[in-house]
């Protein structure tokens, strides 16, 4: 924003990395991208320390929760940083709402997942 | 230039999200377990983060303009559209399933964790379908 006046949501970052391209900010978003991927290693590198996480082994399921990230946060305009931060933080009511929505629906899934379906 | 100041503040916002816990998929759905082990400390992060970037707005829009491109590119609608609900719908059921929203996904890359090498693809394959469509169906709604 304040470099160069652009709001700062992942999914439209990575969305737009890809053709057609609409404006020249390609570069800035690659730079953006690749500070992102680097983080943990700086992390790693600089406390000596792997970074811990735990990520699902289960491959499928992880292939359909990213079609459904991609496709939901690009066809909502936006994701967890662009709505979540970035539009409650400028009070637009359209990210309200999609918040709103993003974090019913992931409750729910967590819910039945975690609860109706077991595991 | 461009690239290295956005490198910069896209380390800053990974090392957030590693430290936040933000990239952890089982932090986050303990976070999205509401009935179960949750774990309410990423409401606090996402708190934070909408209060600092509310002050941040300010303090940059009072300015006038940004240091490079002219002027801000702010989204301007305010219309609440199908398409802002069925996204966002979408993205939360994909986001309880994995765990992963998109901006931790890239920052998880690195560790190269199973998971993380099916989602990412897969997450890009969905961005590109969803933006292709989008484009193809306003072409279409504008003609």
């Amino acid at each position: 924003m304040l470099w160069e006046g652009r709001i700062a949501g992942i999914s439209g970052i990575v969305g737009r990395l890809l053709p057609p391209y609409g404006d020249g900010a390609f570069l800035s978003r690659l730079g953006f991208v690749v500070g992102l991927i680097a983080a943990p290693l700086v992390i790693a590198v600089a406390t000596g320390e792997a970074v811990g996480q735990t990520v699902s082994s289960n491959v499928p399921l992880m292939i359909a929760a990213g079609l459904l990230v991609g496709f939901g946060s690009v066809w909502g305009n936006g994701c967890t940083s662009g709505h979540g931060v970035c539009g409650l933080s400028r009070l637009s009511p359209r990210s309200f709402a999609a918040t709103g929505v993003f974090m019913a629906t992931a409750f729910v899934t967590v819910f039945l997942v975690r609860h109706v379906i077991g595991g | 230039m461009s690239f290295l100041v956005n490198l910069g503040l896209g380390l800053l916002f990974g090392i957030g999200l590693v430290i936040s816990g933000m990239a952890d998929p089982a932090k986050v759905l303990n976070f999205l377990d509401l009935f179960g082990t949750w774990d309410p400390s990423l409401a606090f992060v996402m708190g934070g983060a909408v209060v600092v970037a509310f002050v941040g707005y300010r303090l940059v829009l009072a300015r006038g303009e940004p240091i490079v491109g002219g002027s801000f590119h702010l989204p301007t609608r305010s219309d609440i559209d199908a398409r802002v609900i069925a996204g966002p719908a979408i993205f939360g059921i994909g986001w309880g399933l994995g765990g992963f929203c998109p901006g931790p996904a890239l920052t998880a890359l690195g560790l190269g964790a199973s998971g993380t090498l099916a989602f990412v693809p897969a997450m890009i394959i969905g961005m590109w379908t969803a933006r292709l469509i989008g484009e193809a169906v306003s072409r279409t709604s504008n003609v």
